[in-house]
């Protein structure tokens, strides 16, 4: 199979059945997917309001603060931990999905 | 009770729970005393990250920084939490499914080198050392300020207590008395914030106090409005106008990126990621880490806005009688010094104004080298500019104008006249957030060496008995080498622990980014790309900071020049790769595990078969 070969296919190792790969890859993909989304808006909150935009954003006035200002000593800070808090409940749910299809084939297999 | 007797009273009482705590979690096993048997919740280990992680100079000198620095100041809180983003979404879980002890063994058995794990190993010592230092000076500093013993006394005091709990029960020990740590400093810093907020905008809330309007009889305006106001007309830069100064966009955005991505790539953080039960709970403490850090991040802008108001409104214009308690306490010892232009008024001045400022700091001076220039400034005076030399020309030109920074935490209760117990407790939270991290970091320093150097690289043979018993001696060593470097500290520490970030950004981070996220990358190109991204990092610093070169690379200042080297690294890894041989096939079984959630249990105790 081509995984095995193909270096950005890389779920491939000790495990041999196919379709436990397969499940394995998506999770992965998953896992890539919501980490790129994640870091984008990392980079949005932190180092593009709190920094890149700072000087504009401080036009505006929020809760008191100039809004640059508050982005960078204030609001980058609180998204930051909302960003792991959504990263580690997505992948709780992503890990149970991932568990509930390892399941799904191995009851598979042995029926068959 | 005098401010005297409660500080004794509560640095007693920390420091006998934390021996306590230290002694009911004693080890015996090797395990034990790396990961704490990998048996820590997730909530414990996040407040003992967050413990570990603000150290003497978060608690004491951050805010102070932010407050001389204003905007600017978010750098440093942007950079020390924005990191803790990277390592829990690209780091930690994958890290903790590895499964060993430290960081040089996953460099070492991915790229399947022992050249790659000795460079990690010198880089995790070097970056322990340097800042392990500045927090026994730390301690050193608190003891001598509030119990006024002398400052080798207190390191020496602060080096057994960190040695009996740290040998005692190795991480165990260190975790649970970091989750004690943990409460002391944080009630020590939020609580005069708060009651401070409150007196000054009515605003119990410090986050909302500090966007809030002062009290009609101080003109009723918002208190930044205010600061700006006062800044302007004393000749300081702007507080919340971005890109002021030598702070410009360019030199924000890599400061703050250099922060970020060294602070995941600081051995003694991402070390605490292994002590969990596993994968979930390493994402889980990364959240949790971040919570409690940003209860002090987000308080420190407040105490750094309230103390920049009230140190300029205080003192600015006052006659020597109306000066405030806190600043004779803190002017016999330097932190603050006044020389005055023949008016009897103090006179605060900004850089715009630098020829009439008035208000200095001692700094590295040594008090006599101080006393002769006091000595020079009164001549001058009085012989009305003939004879002496100008103290205030003197101490400009030394860069120590203005008050030191340290000094805004530490006087903050005092400033608001809060309750003596307040002020004791402000001590007793400054020795925990310097002994908590030390510790943290003495125990990277002991497993580099017993586990990463003599078991894997020197004698595999050895025993556990062995390993456990070189564990406990190589702390006792670096806690007597901490503290001598704390008690007699050469000049360059101070400014090495902020290059420390610069140095991890550009050599640990990207090379367990790769290791992780790519089956491709092997043992040549994840060499070159750290010897050329640590070289270009350390030659830039060494260049513009010693040897006075210019700042040829964008006008990027020295502290923010790990992000250029990060590129280079990454830069390097990749396009050396297609050219080099693949990893073997271990090497990707390991890598595939690392990815997958599951078996951790089975794991957990068993290194993987990968080298």
């Amino acid at each position: 199979m081509s995984a095995a070969t193909d270096p950005s296919a890389n779920d491939e190792g000790a495990v041999k059945d196919p379709d436990i790969d397969a499940a394995h890859a998506r999770h992965w993909r998953r896992s890539i997917r919501l980490t790129v989304v994640l870091l984008v808006v990392w980079a949005i909150a932190g180092l593009g309001c709190g920094v890149w935009f700072a000087a504009e954003l401080n036009e505006v006035t929020f809760l008191g603060f100039p809004l640059g200002f508050w982005f960078a000593q204030q609001g980058a800070i609180a998204t930051f931990v909302v960003l792991i808090l959504i990263y580690a409940l997505t992948m709780r749910r992503y890990d149970r999905r991932l568990a509930a299809e390892l399941a799904a084939i191995k009851t598979e297999e042995r029926r068959s | 009770m005098s401010v005297q007797q409660w500080t004794f009273l509560l640095v007693g009482v920390t420091f006998s729970l934390y021996l306590f705590v230290a002694f009911r979690a004693r080890v015996k096993d090797t395990r034990g005393f790396y990961v704490a048997g990998r048996g820590v919740p997730a909530i414990a280990n996040g407040m003992a990250t967050a413990a570990d992680w603000m150290s003497a100079a978060s608690f004491l000198g951050m805010a102070g920084t932010i407050s001389l620095l204003g905007y600017a100041g978010g750098v440093y809180l942007m950079g020390w939490t924005g990191g803790f983003v990277l390592l829990a979404l690209l780091l930690a879980p994958y890290l903790r499914k590895f499964g060993r002890f430290t960081v040089p063994d996953f460099v070492g058995d991915r790229f399947e080198s022992s050249a790659a794990r000795l460079v990690a190993l010198v880089c995790a010592l070097f970056i322990s050392f340097t800042y392990v230092a500045g927090q026994m000076r730390g301690v050193g500093i608190v003891f001598a300020r509030f119990l006024e013993v002398d400052v080798t006394l207190g390191v020496v005091i602060g080096m057994a207590l960190v040695f009996i709990y740290a040998t005692l029960g190795g991480m165990k020990g260190i975790t649970y008395t970091q989750v004690a740590q943990y409460w002391v400093l944080i009630c020590a810093f939020v609580i005069p914030v708060v009651a401070v907020s409150y007196q000054l905008t009515g605003q119990p809330v410090p986050q909302l106090g500090m966007g809030s309007e002062l009290p009609a009889a101080t003109g009723g305006q918002r208190l930044l409005d205010t600061l700006n106001t006062i800044h302007k007309d004393l000749g300081f830069l702007s507080y919340t106008e971005a890109f002021t100064g030598k702070w410009d966009r360019i030199n924000v955005f890599c400061t703050t990126l250099a922060l970020m991505v060294g602070t995941a790539g600081l051995p003694h953080v991402i070390v605490r990621f292994y002590t969990v039960k596993n994968v979930q709970a390493a994402r889980w403490s990364g959240f949790w880490a971040l919570l409690f850090i940003s209860v002090l991040y987000l308080t420190a802008p407040a105490t750094a806005a309230f103390a920049r108001y009230y140190v300029i409104d205080s003192i600015n214009g006052k006659v020597e009688s109306e000066l405030p308690s806190w600043y004779q306490t803190w002017s016999k010892i330097g932190l603050l010094v006044w020389l005055d232009d023949g008016d009897g008024k103090l006179a605060y001045r900004g850089p715009a104004y630098k020829a009439d400022n008035e208000l200095f700091r001692i700094g590295k001076l040594s008090t006599t080298e101080f006393a002769d220039i006091k000595v020079e400034h009164q001549k001058w005076l009085d012989s009305e500019g003939a004879n002496g030399s100008d103290g205030r020309v003197v101490m400009t030109e030394k860069n120590l104008a203005g008050p030191d920074a340290d000094i805004l935490v530490l006087a903050m209760p005092e400033m608001a006249n809060l309750a003596a117990w307040i002020i004791a407790l402000v001590a007793a939270g400054g020795l925990a957030a310097a002994l908590s991290t030390a510790s943290g970091l003495l125990l990277v320093i002991s497993s580099s060496i017993a586990h990463d150097l003599y078991y894997r690289m020197l004698r595999p043979q050895a025993t556990e008995a062995q390993r456990l018993s070189l564990s406990r001696k190589a702390i006792g060593v670096a806690v007597v080498i901490a503290g001598v470097v704390g008690i007699y500290p050469p000049g360059f520490v101070a400014e090495v622990v902020a290059f420390a970030f610069g140095l991890a950004a550009s050599s640990f981070f990207p090379v367990l980014v790769l290791g992780i996220f790519s089956v491709r990358v092997g043992t040549v190109p994840a060499i070159a790309g750290m010897v050329c991204g640590i070289g270009f990092t350390a030659t830039y610093i060494l260049s513009t900071v010693y040897f006075g070169g210019s700042r040829w690379c964008f006008g990027i200042g020295p502290q923010g020049i790990g992000t250029i080297g990060m590129v280079v690294n990454f830069a390097v890894a990749l396009s050396l790769t297609p050219f080099c041989k693949p990893p073997s096939e271990a090497v990707r079984a390991l890598v595939s595990r690392i990815r997958a959630p599951e078996d951790d249990e089975e794991s957990a105790g068993n290194p993987p078969a990968a080298h």
